[in-house]
């Protein structure tokens, strides 16, 4: 499902001392099955992006379109759009509240009122999914499971809703290395298997370099970048003046070519940069 | 130099109800942390490492085994409220540690409830707020901060006890890069300058590269420990464990399996290049 923002501008507490501009005449285009990583810091306004997307908030001006529904300040169904439109919020396990792993992801295929043996059907499925032992954990209380495990019951109840655009809010926030990866790994799964539309929300340009199609940099209630990681990663200097931090690899290899300009700029994996760097070695040795 | 925090042969036993045995978060640890040192610890979750910082202001007392901090032990309850004084906690989310409604308020809580008088109070709080870089904000409302922010709040919420120690439980996790940054630049200076003991408990690899002693945990125990140099050198081993290396530490790794003679302790971009740069 495509996704089409224009002129979007978003003002919180509007007429008060506290107005503030959280999104400036936004455009935007996520195509079909596309895969984005959306950065920023703090305050850049990602956050109010995305919750329009699924329409927790309506634009102040300007239009979204999601698939054939469309969104202004005026007129909106957003019940349907909700079922079309998954979001997986910020430290999601804080929102679980069944007695059980089982009812906590049944609860939203219950509401769409599908028959038992269906919300059965997609319980199963989506514990499969992100990993979790249906037998084993479906009658656990959520809150007796790891951090990670409680992450994952939350992510499963979202897709339990099968939707067609997954937008996850910083999924790895303080999580360990360890959960972290395993995390990532699910969502690049998730997308390759139903190849749907998926916006992962992230502080971390190492984290989404590997495995998004495109990045979009916000910064300020803007846009500031968008381009495949490789475009995005070159603008290292921008970067890291709007407050993101760089990758030690990107630094290292921006050093190496003010050394020597034969270094490929277009770098960004310790895989690559390791090439690299040893066929740079190994000339310099011949030369 | 006096030794500020002793930690000896300590196991700690969290007791279940559902499960036959108790879970062992910490097995037989030794631990000696020397006033004026920054030392880190890192581990997994469930690797016992915020456990073990709890039993330091005496938040959890140890199974078996003492923990004494400026030679008082923690078991000794006469001494608890001058034991909290010495060692301020911090912990990961700072909404949870904001109390008041005015940020010079928040502050001036820890000192008001130590029966300090007014006049010393007001000092303390203008003279935290300047340590943590966050004067202006001293008449906003908590809620209009950042993360970062809010982080660096608590911390002068710490610092206006005057405690000797300050144990930092994940106090980054929850910040964005430039949050994290300020929090990070913070504590450095509180050990530069102010000469506090520090003990930060993380997952990010690049706020242990320096400390002066890095500490890993793994089930209870201590696997490693040494300079942060000694510790990241051991990739392979970090990695068996599930934690991070800095990413050209890796690339120096990953460079020494192809014959490349870089060193192990490589943990900087700038070592990085001085190191290709001589091989060249």
């Amino acid at each position: 499902m495509s996704i089409k923002i224009e002129d979007l501008t978003y003002i919180y507490n509007p007429k008060s001392p506290f107005e503030t501009k959280a999104l400036d005449r936004v455009n935007l285009d996520i195509e079909d099955g596309e895969f984005i990583g959306l950065i920023g810091h703090t305050g850049s306004g990602k956050s109010t992006l995305i919750q329009h997307m699924n329409g927790l908030i309506k634009p102040t001006t300007g239009k979204i379109t999601v698939g054939e529904f469309v969104m202004t300040n005026e007129k909106a169904k957003l019940a349907d759009l909700r079922k079309k439109v998954g979001l997986v919020f910020q430290y999601p396990e804080h929102q679980l509240f069944e007695e059980t792993v089982y009812k906590d992801i049944a609860f939203g295929p219950k509401n769409l009122k599908l028959s038992d043996e269906d919300v059965d059907e997609r319980v199963r499925e989506s514990m499969e999914l992100v990993n979790l032992d249906f037998e084993l954990l479906k009658d656990r209380s959520p809150f007796e499971l790891s951090g990670g495990q409680r992450r994952r019951v939350a992510i499963a109840g979202v897709l339990a809703m099968k939707p067609d655009v997954l937008i996850l809010d910083e999924p790895t926030a303080g999580l360990d290395p360890k959960g972290r990866d395993e995390i990532l790994e699910q969502v690049k799964f998730l997308h390759e298997k139903y190849n749907n539309t998926v916006i992962f929300v992230s502080h971390s340009m190492e984290d989404i370099a590997k495995l998004v199609d495109r990045i979009i940099v916000m910064h300020a209630g803007k846009i500031e970048l968008s381009g495949t990681p490789k475009e995005v990663f070159r603008q290292s200097a921008r970067l890291e003046s709007i407050g993101l931090g760089i990758p030690q690899i990107t630094k290292l290899m921006e050093r190496l070519r003010e050394i020597d300009t034969d270094f490929n700029p277009d770098i960004f994996t310790l895989e690559e940069a390791k090439s690299e760097i040893l066929k740079w070695i190994r000339s310099n040795k011949d030369a | 130099m006096g030794k500020i925090v002793q930690i000896k042969e300590v196991t700690f036993l969290y007791e279940s109800n559902d499960q036959e045995e108790a879970l062992r978060a910490l097995k037989d640890i030794n631990i000696e942390i020397d006033q004026g040192e920054f030392v880190t610890i890192i581990g997994h979750n469930g690797s016992g490492k915020s456990t073990l910082a709890k039993h330091v202001n005496a938040l959890l007392l140890p199974t078996d085994g003492d923990v004494l901090v400026k030679g008082l032990n923690t078991k000794d309850e006469e001494h608890i409220w001058e034991i909290r004084q010495t060692a301020g906690m911090v912990f990961q989310n700072p909404d949870n540690q904001i109390v008041a409604t005015i940020v010079e308020e928040d502050v001036a809580f820890g000192p008001e409830n130590l029966g300090i008088i007014p006049n010393e109070i007001r000092k303390r709080v203008e003279d935290s707020l300047k340590i943590v870089g966050m004067l202006e904000y001293r008449e906003k409302g908590p809620h209009l901060l950042s993360g970062g922010q809010k982080q660096r709040i608590a911390i002068a919420g710490v610092i206006a006890m005057r405690p000797d120690c300050i144990i930092l439980d994940e106090p980054t996790a929850m910040l964005d890069p430039s949050g994290r940054k300020d929090v990070i630049e913070t504590i450095k200076k509180l050990n530069k300058e102010e000469g506090i003991t520090i003990l930060n408990i993380t997952h990010f690899m690049e706020e242990a590269v320096d400390s002066d002693r890095v500490i890993v945990m793994e089930d209870g125990e201590i696997v490693l420990e040494g300079t942060p140099k000694e510790v990241f050198s051991k990739v392979d081993t970090l990695k068996k464990l599930g934690l991070d290396v800095p990413q050209v530490t890796d690339l120096a790794h990953e460079l020494r399996t192809e014959g490349i003679e870089l060193p192990e302790d490589i943990l900087t971009v700038d070592e990085m290049v001085m190191e290709l740069c001589r091989l060249k």
